[in-house]
């Protein structure tokens, strides 16, 4: 594989912000300023990076509940996403979504989404859109091992397959369903995609902590789906940072688990271990954009905090399209 | 003006909206039908008989039939709406919303809303629902109720095949989700339909029968039994007006209110239990906002509170009739 530079420094630089927006998130969660439930990405960024950088606006994706890091690097301005999670009217989402809901339809972002499971049906019908448009264009439905346990998961994978739709499942396996591990709620001997290849479609696995690996299987996933050979899964084996929600305990850690998950399994240091011993990129260039990055984040930050608030007036707009 | 059936009211918007825009698609199970079979496609062509022909001239990618997957067939439309197609999913009987009531209620209803009006869900989902075949607790419900307390979708229940065409039309062209009610009992029942383009704007009841006395509300099926009603006690010398609210989101309170004005006494046919249903809703906003106006105390005709009975005295008894309006008609006049 050759990204380019400027590829590798965009990759670095889109799994740097998910990682600083959020880590910024958890400082301020603990500070009491940001209303709401708020579940961190924090671990998985090499995932969303290394998926949505072959995509563009036209290529759909459909979220979670965990759903910044999709958001980021699908290309939701992070400035207004920033704003939404302080509810603001300038939010992505007017300040009506919040953490679970950012969603901008002009960049293809669908939605995160509250409802464990609830995305993989919606991005079969973006699928659907995009094969009848027939450019190509492809739906991706972005699901943990939590929602890989839904029944609404397993009817769209049928139905994506009956209907030929250019629908990929990404599995992203972080060990976690909230706060239960898969070995246990996931039941075909620990192994999420082989439930899709049941289903009639061809998968790959990949370690999703190294963004060069996900990146490349993307690429044999996505010449799959978009040469219109029906839909395929991805299973990605990746890690979850934080607990489930801002505040969990996470009393169902191992001892020393997240020191070691931190040591070894952290994308962002893979990456540039990686980049840097590969002479692709050099330590300096790369913490000339983690310095960019967290400009970026107090900016976000400082004009949330500025950022003007709704009023009770706006409870009502936009249930409808005329409100009546 | 042309003479048809409610059925295929509903057939013929489907045909004329798919050919005057490409982004009308069809989704359902067996709304093709005979898929995978010896019989081939169309030998089906729809259980209702409301999608026959779809296939043959719009082809797969537009006339999508689908696995019997409810939940994934609503969060396709949803899907396919949000990508800028105006998707119209079929759910065979309105019973099986539960299977599907996810995607319905947190997603298709919610989108425009949750994503701050950025967005919007041009979605139909279509389903037949009510009682009189005696197909007992879960094929015969009215979920109107159920749905019209839910916040951003619009619920809309024709009587009739001319308000099929204009309310069919109107909610593919609409930009937001739509419920579409269709009772199966109406499917046989023939009526005139208005030649060309034909659309009736949500919240604005019909007025099927006016007399001074008595209001008389009632949708769907429950309107001919409250026009039957009506024309007999019209031959006593009582007048009703009989509203046929037509959508239940939104509701056309105007009209309500400004009947019972004129007569002080309400009546509401429901075919849906009264408990936290429209009978109460519309007897509680009477009771809010018209209370001066009232002679008698509003009547609620509705089924009890049970599930529907499968043997035919049961369902019977189970449904409201004219008999049954015509009693809480005369319980208003002679009140005191």
């Amino acid at each position: 594989m050759q990204l380019s530079r400027d590829a590798l420094l965009q990759a670095y630089r889109q799994m740097r912000t998910i990682r600083a927006f959020e880590e910024r998130l958890h400082d301020e969660i603990m500070k009491g300023e940001i209303a709401g439930f708020t579940h961190l990405y924090c671990g998985q960024e090499a995932v969303a990076v290394g998926v949505c950088e072959h995509l563009d606006h036209e290529d759909m994706i459909v979220s979670t509940h965990r759903g910044h890091g999709h958001c980021i690097a699908k290309g939701c301005d992070v400035v207004g996403m920033m704003k939404e999670i302080w509810g603001s009217t300038e939010g992505l989402c007017n300040g009506k979504g919040g953490s679970m809901h950012i969603a901008d339809k002009d960049v293809g972002m669908l939605g995160a989404n509250g409802i464990v499971g609830a995305g993989a049906p919606i991005a079969v019908g973006a699928a659907m859109s995009a094969k009848l448009d027939g450019k190509g264009k492809v739906s991706i439905a972005f699901s943990g091992d939590g929602a890989c346990n839904q029944g609404t998961t397993f009817e769209a994978m049928n139905m994506a397959v009956v209907t030929n739709a250019p629908a990929i499942f990404v599995f992203e396996n972080n060990k976690y369903s909230e706060h239960t591990g898969f070995e246990y709620a996931v039941g075909t001997n620990n192994d999420i995609v082989s439930r899709a290849e049941a289903f009639g479609m061809k998968v790959w696995r990949a370690d999703g902590c190294d963004f060069f690996e996900v990146y490349e299987t993307m690429r044999d996933v996505l010449e799959h789906v978009r040469g219109g050979n029906g839909p395929a899964a991805v299973e990605f084996d990746t890690e979850r940072f934080y607990g489930h929600f801002e505040g969990d305990p996470q009393r169902y850690r191992g001892e020393g688990e997240l020191d070691r998950l931190w040591a070894e399994r952290d994308c962002i240091k893979i990456f540039r271990q990686r980049a840097t011993e590969a002479s692709l990129l050099k330590s300096d260039e790369l913490d000339g954009v983690d310095e960019e990055v967290l400009a970026l984040i107090d900016k976000a930050v400082d004009d949330s905090r500025a950022a003007p608030r709704p009023t009770p007036e706006d409870v009502q707009r936009d249930v409808y399209i005329d409100y009546f | 003006m042309a003479t048809m059936l409610y059925r295929d009211a509903v057939l013929q918007t489907l045909h004329a909206e798919m050919e005057r825009d490409e982004s009308v698609v069809v989704l359902g199970e067996d709304l093709v039908g005979g898929m995978g079979t010896a019989g081939g496609p169309e030998a089906i062509g729809g259980i209702w008989g409301t999608s026959v022909g779809l296939f043959d001239k719009f082809g797969k990618d537009r006339v999508i039939d689908t696995p019997i997957s409810e939940c994934a067939i609503v969060g396709a439309a949803g899907g396919l709406a949000l990508a800028g197609k105006r998707p119209v999913a079929e759910l065979m009987f309105a019973d099986f919303i539960g299977v599907s009531l996810d995607q319905i209620w947190n997603q298709i209803g919610k989108f425009r809303y949750m994503f701050g009006g950025k967005s919007k869900c041009p979605a139909v989902i279509r389903m037949a629902y009510g009682a009189g075949f005696n197909a007992a607790a879960q094929h015969s419900q009215s979920v109107h109720q159920m749905l019209s307390g839910m916040p951003g979708l619009k619920v809309v229940m024709p009587s009739t095949p001319a308000d099929v065409k204009g309310l069919f039309t109107q909610a593919i062209r609409d930009d937001d989700p739509v419920i579409f009610l269709e009772h199966k009992a109406l499917y046989g029942v023939e009526g005139e339909v208005p030649d060309g383009e034909h659309l009736v704007p949500f919240g604005h009841a019909r007025l099927s029968r006016a007399g001074e006395d008595v209001t008389i509300v009632a949708t769907g099926m429950m309107v001919g039994m409250a026009e039957a009603a009506a024309d007999s006690l019209a031959e006593e010398g009582i007048g009703c007006d009989v509203l046929d609210l037509r959508t239940t989101s939104p509701m056309d309170e105007e009209a309500i209110l400004d009947s019972v004005e004129v007569t002080g006494r309400l009546v509401v046919v429901d075919e849906a239990p009264a408990r936290c249903g429209l009978a109460r809703d519309v007897s509680a906003l009477v009771s809010e906002l018209a209370f001066a106006s009232l002679k008698a105390p509003p009547q609620a005709v509705t089924p009890p509170h049970t599930p529907i009975p499968f043997a035919r005295e049961l369902e019977s008894a189970y449904l409201p009739s004219p008999d049954k309006i015509v009693a809480a008609v005369q319980k208003t006049l002679n009140w005191r």
